[in-house]
Order: structure tokens, then sequence, then C-alpha cells
């Protein structure tokens, strides 16, 4: 498994044999307070990289989640449909969105490192 | 411990008394159940007479079993809706200070006008000769929009602000197909109204964000770059959700017109700039105005709105039907399309079945000609000062993000002010309940972190806005003196503490379901 890697909006990217799994940052969801709400795109779908992959609704906002990579969708977090809690309570971990099939690898490397996004948000 | 004045009595010790009382009743705060709870089968307010039908025509469709309407006697109704009425907070009841909603008076003129048997008990559907008077008020009330907002054409009939934006992007797009050309993309600024892009994506198009510049406003440049021959429209609010005026409207304009795209505005803060700027002056061609919030009449907590749209030389053939026109015989309505054709108008369909809100109609009238045009100017006038008044008294304590300049109407904070106190802006909202008031505005524009934009309207006199800075100062005292205890958990002083939103949002039960019955053993 490689290292996780991060987008601007706050999304974190980690690749395993070619799959990319994807979740919003511990940073994100504390911004956007409990989650109540997610929607999550359908498997076979084709992404751009920034465009609009899943919905994530709280009680003060909703926001889309965008495609740090461009891929396929191989398959969604269904668990966080039914406990949206998990986003609040493991956003690193089963709190994740959606599984990508990774188009070029080189977009992965181009994204912020763990260092670097701390120090991103440390800006912010 | 439970008073209602809105005076702060807890915490502090003193002379309060924790009462449990008999009733679960507290002074005049009743507790209420749920009219489906207080009914009883079988009883009813009203004596009707047995029907007397031979045989219905129904079918198989007649109803078998009951359909569950609780039964109550007219008393035990009214009191009811008194009972919950005394729990809801108005304008009526004291400053309502809800950013970008304009809760203003209404003044009772609007209600005795509204009230008048020629409009208040005539139907759509009666001869037009017995409504002249009617579509008179609509043609006046037409006139004065143009003339206030200098646009040649207005569409009366959308129903409020979100309709009124479906039907200006529906004009633009008719506009788009009668050129032959089909555009996709709106674009809007990132501190847009939620409904700006809502309507963009109803009506059929994807929407593209430009970004705020430093002061709050819209990137000019940003926006140049993102126009293109693919763009139908931009979409503006003027004065915008940071409660700015956007000063670049001209250049905006030239450039959204020589992509051949349209401007849109949303007029929702037109009550800021009304009698002093003439949004046609700017380059716009089309603004919904939101009657309820500009010239008065009573919204929120289901009030109804009306968004007439004024709409530029360019996109007036296109204005829905029905179009009221003035001819030898006295006013007409346009119904349909041939009809319209022969007039050298292209509708593009129609927002609704007749013309709008009426009632609101009567009231928007009323109050611009009780005003006067110089009246009208004043409103914006009083509404600004009133802002800034509260921006001025407030920006030493709390944080205002462009405070470094005047407001519009509304005054923006952020929660810079709370870091490191443990207090939130939610936390915020929640105490001004116990003091008596409706909480501000919160988490919106989302631009801002943590926001709270404050309206207190133009009505609101030195001493109400006085007495609302005094009790923000002192809470934001309270904030940053570590007093969490304050605030966690509130209100207090409510009929109800804090709820659980997350919950309600993640479990949410969308209705009362009768409770199971009781075993008969159970005793």
């Amino acid at each position: 498994m490689s290292e996780t890697r991060y987008t601007k909006d706050h999304e974190w990217v980690r690749v395993d044999g070619g799959v990319a799994t994807v979740g919003i940052t511990q940073y994100a969801a504390e911004q956007l307070g409990d989650v109540v709400f997610v929607e999550l795109p359908k498997v076979g779908k084709a992404v751009e990289k920034g465009g609009e992959a899943a919905v994530v609704e709280s009680v003060k906002a909703a926001s889309e989640v965008y495609a740090p990579i461009s891929g396929e969708i191989v398959e969604v977090n269904g668990a966080i449909e039914g406990e949206p809690a998990k986003v609040n309570a493991e956003p690193m971990g089963g709190g994740w969105f959606i599984k990508l099939k990774v188009k070029d690898a080189a977009e992965v490397s181009a994204l912020m490192t763990e260092a670097q996004y701390q120090d991103y948000v440390k800006g912010l | 411990m439970m008073n209602k004045q809105g005076r702060a009595t807890t915490g502090s010790g003193g002379h309060h008394m924790d009462i449990e009382t008999i009733s679960g009743d507290r002074g005049l705060d009743h507790e209420e159940p749920l009219i489906f709870e207080l009914g009883r089968a079988g009883k009813c307010g009203v004596d009707l007479p047995d029907l007397e039908i031979k045989h219905d025509r129904l079918g198989g469709l007649r109803r078998r079993g009951q359909i569950g309407l609780p039964g109550l006697s007219e008393p035990e109704v009214v009191r009811h809706f008194v009972r919950l009425s005394r729990k809801n907070y108005a304008i009526d009841a004291g400053l309502y200070p809800l950013g970008s909603c304009t809760m203003k008076h209404n003044p009772r003129l609007n209600e005795k006008m509204a009230r008048l048997p020629g409009f208040a008990d005539i139907h759509p559907l009666q001869p037009v000769s017995t409504v002249q008077g009617a579509l008179a008020l609509i043609e006046e009330l037409a006139f004065w929009l143009k003339t206030l907002t200098n646009m040649p054409a207005v569409a009366m009939s959308p129903k409020a602000g979100a309709h009124g934006e479906q039907c200006g992007l529906k004009t633009i797009k008719a506009a788009h197909k009668a050129r032959g050309e089909k555009r996709s993309v709106i674009l809007v600024p990132e501190s847009a109204h939620g409904t700006n892009p809502a309507t963009a994506a109803l009506v059929g198009y994807t929407v593209e964000e430009v970004p705020a510049n430093e002061r709050g406003r819209v990137d000019v440049e940003a926006l140049k770059a993102k126009l293109g021959p693919h763009v139908a429209a931009v979409m503006l609010t003027n004065p915008n959700t940071c409660g700015l005026f956007e000063n670049d409207m001209r250049a905006i304009a030239d450039a959204v017109h020589k992509a051949g795209a349209y401007f849109y505005c949303d007029g929702a803060n037109f009550n800021a700039i009304v009698g002093k700027v003439r949004p046609g002056d700017l380059g716009i061609d089309a603004m919904h105005i939101n009657l309820h919030k500009t010239f008065s009449t009573p919204h929120g907590g289901g009030g109804p709105g009306a968004g007439p749209v004024v709409l530029s030389a360019a996109l007036a053939p296109f204005a829905p039907l029905p179009l009221i026109v003035h001819d030898a015989g006295g006013f007409r309505l346009v119904e349909d399309k041939a009809d319209a054709k022969a007039r050298d108008a292209k509708p593009f369909g129609r927002m609704c079945a007749f013309h709008g809100q009426m009632g609101m109609f009567v009231r928007a009238l009323a109050y611009m000609i009780s005003h006067g045009a110089d009246g009208l100017a004043q409103v914006a006038e009083d509404a600004v000062l009133n802002a800034n008044y509260i921006l001025a008294s407030l920006k030493d304590v709390m944080s205002a993000p462009f405070g470094k300049g005047p407001c519009m109407h509304e005054a923006l904070f952020d929660d810079t002010f709370l870091k490191d106190t443990g207090v939130t802006t939610l936390d915020i909202a929640k105490a001004l309940i116990d003091e008596g008031y409706h909480p501000m505005t919160m988490y919106f524009p989302l631009v801002v972190h943590g926001a709270m934009l404050i309206e207190p309207t133009e009505t609101e006199s030195k001493r109400s806005l006085d007495e609302f800075v005094a009790v923000m100062r002192g809470l934001v005292e309270k904030a940053k003196g570590n007093d969490k205890s304050r605030f966690q958990g509130a209100p207090f002083l409510a009929p109800r503490r804090r709820l659980d939103e997350t919950a309600a949002a993640r479990k949410p039960i969308l209705r009362w379901t009768p409770p199971a019955p009781k075993a008969q053993a159970a005793e």
C-alpha cells in the first residue's frame, strides 16, 4: 500500500494494487461537523480528476467530494450511507467514500504528501 | 429559574427557585401535545346534517375506513393553535436579525388594503371585466418596479425568489434558443445564495463557481477568464451575501455581453439599494425582486412570497404568460402563444396557472405608495445605516472579515474572535434565544468561517439596536471569559433545550404514528 496523498480540497487517496481508496481528511470532517447524509456514485462510473465524485452533507453545509484522480469507480462504501457518523468517527479509515481504478499513477504522485498537507492546513 | 422575560437569570445564584409544577406547564408557557394526541375519535367541532345520499357514484372508490383526522371542538382547536403561536418568534414580537432574509416590519396599512373585498374576494377565473381594478393594480405595481429598476419589462407571476430565478433563466434560455444557440454553463460566485446554483441545475445548466477576491467581491479577472461561447449567463447578487456592494458591475456586464451571455442579478438584497441604484443602469438583463423582502409583506414561517422578474429589452419578448395589455376595452389578458405572437412577443411558457401572488402585490404597492419614491430611498438608507451601526458597535469585540469599510444592509462576522474559547457560532446563536432574540443567520455565507450574518432592517430604532448590541457584547464577554457553561446546552429558557440536529437529520421522524393500543391486561 502506498503512502497517503492529499488534495487542497481535503480528500485523501491511498493506492493499493492499482486501486485508490478515497475519503475526506480528519480536518475536513472536523470542519464539516456532524455528517448526516452521504451520496455515493454508481459503481462503474468514470470520473475525471477534479470532477464531482460524491456529496457529503453535514448539519452545517452540503459539499461535493471531488475525485482527486481520474478513474473508474470500482467500489463504494455503502456503510457510510447507512451510518454517516462513521465519516466523523473514522474519516481516514472506515469512513472512506469510494475506490477508483487508477488511470494514471502520475496523478497520484502529483498530490500532496502528509507533511505538505499538514503545512497546507496550518496555513488556512 | 424559568424567567421568560428575556433577562439573563441563570447561573449567578440569586433569587431563583426551581419549581416543578403539577401540570408540567410553566406559567403562561403551556406544554402542548400534538393535535392528534388531543383528538378523540367521533368528536366534531361542527354540526353537520346527515347525508341523504340514495346512491353515490363513487363506485369502488368509496372510502371504507376512517381517514384519521383528529376530533376536537372549536375552542379546543383555537386553544391549541393559540398556545402554539405563543411559542413562535415573529418580527411583531422582537428584533429579527436573520441576515439575508430581511425580516422587516409589515405596516398594518398593507393588511387593511389586502383585505379590501375587491382584492381579497376575487377569483382568477372571474370574467376579466369584473376584475379591472385588480389588473390595474398589477399594472401599477409593474410600473413602479420598472421605474425603480429602469428596466423595460417585468414578469409578475413568479411566486418567490427562486421561482423568479427560474423564470429569469428560462427567459435567457429562450433568448439563446431564438438566436439558434445552445449554451450550457451558468457562472455563479462562491458566495451566492444556494438557490442560484440549484436553479441553474433545475433549468438544465451546469454551474461553474467564480471565486471572490480578498475584498469579498467577485474576482472580475477570474470571471472574465471563465466567460466563453458556452456560458449562458452570470448570476450575481448585489449587494452580495457578505453584505457588500459589488462595485464592478458595469465591467462585468460589458464582459458578459461581449461573450454573448446575459447578466442575471439576484435581487434578494434590493432592499439595500432601492431608490438609490437602478439595476438597469448597471447593465443587468434580468433580476427578480423579492417583494416580500424589499416591499415588506409578511414572510417567513410559511407566509407567501412573490418574485417578479424585471427584464431588459433583449429579454423582454420572451417573458412568460399571462401578459396584461390595455386597449380600448380596458385591461385584457394575453393567455396563449398565438395571441402573444400577434403582439410580437415570444413567451417561453408560463410559471404558474394565474397571475402570481395577488395579496403580496396589494401589500407591496401599498408600501410603495405610502412611502413614496423619496421614502423608499430612505428605507434603503436607514437599512444600511442600521447595519453599519451594528457593525461599528460590535467589530471591536467580534471579528468582521470585511470590516475595514462600511457594509450595506447586513453586517457579517466570522468566528475568529471565538478561537480557543471552546464556544462556537452555534453556541452564540442558541444563547441569543435565551436572551429573547431569534438568532442571526449562521454558517452562511460559506465563504466566511463560522459566519454570523446580522440584518437588523430599517425599522429598528436606535434603542432596539442598542439593546441587541448590549446583549451581543455581553455574550461575547462571557464566551471570552471562558464561561462555557453559559453556552453548552443553550437555550436553557426556551420551551425546549438544545435539539439534537444531527439525530433529527440522520433519523428524521416525518409523521406522527398512533401509539400501539395498550394491552388489556396491563393492570
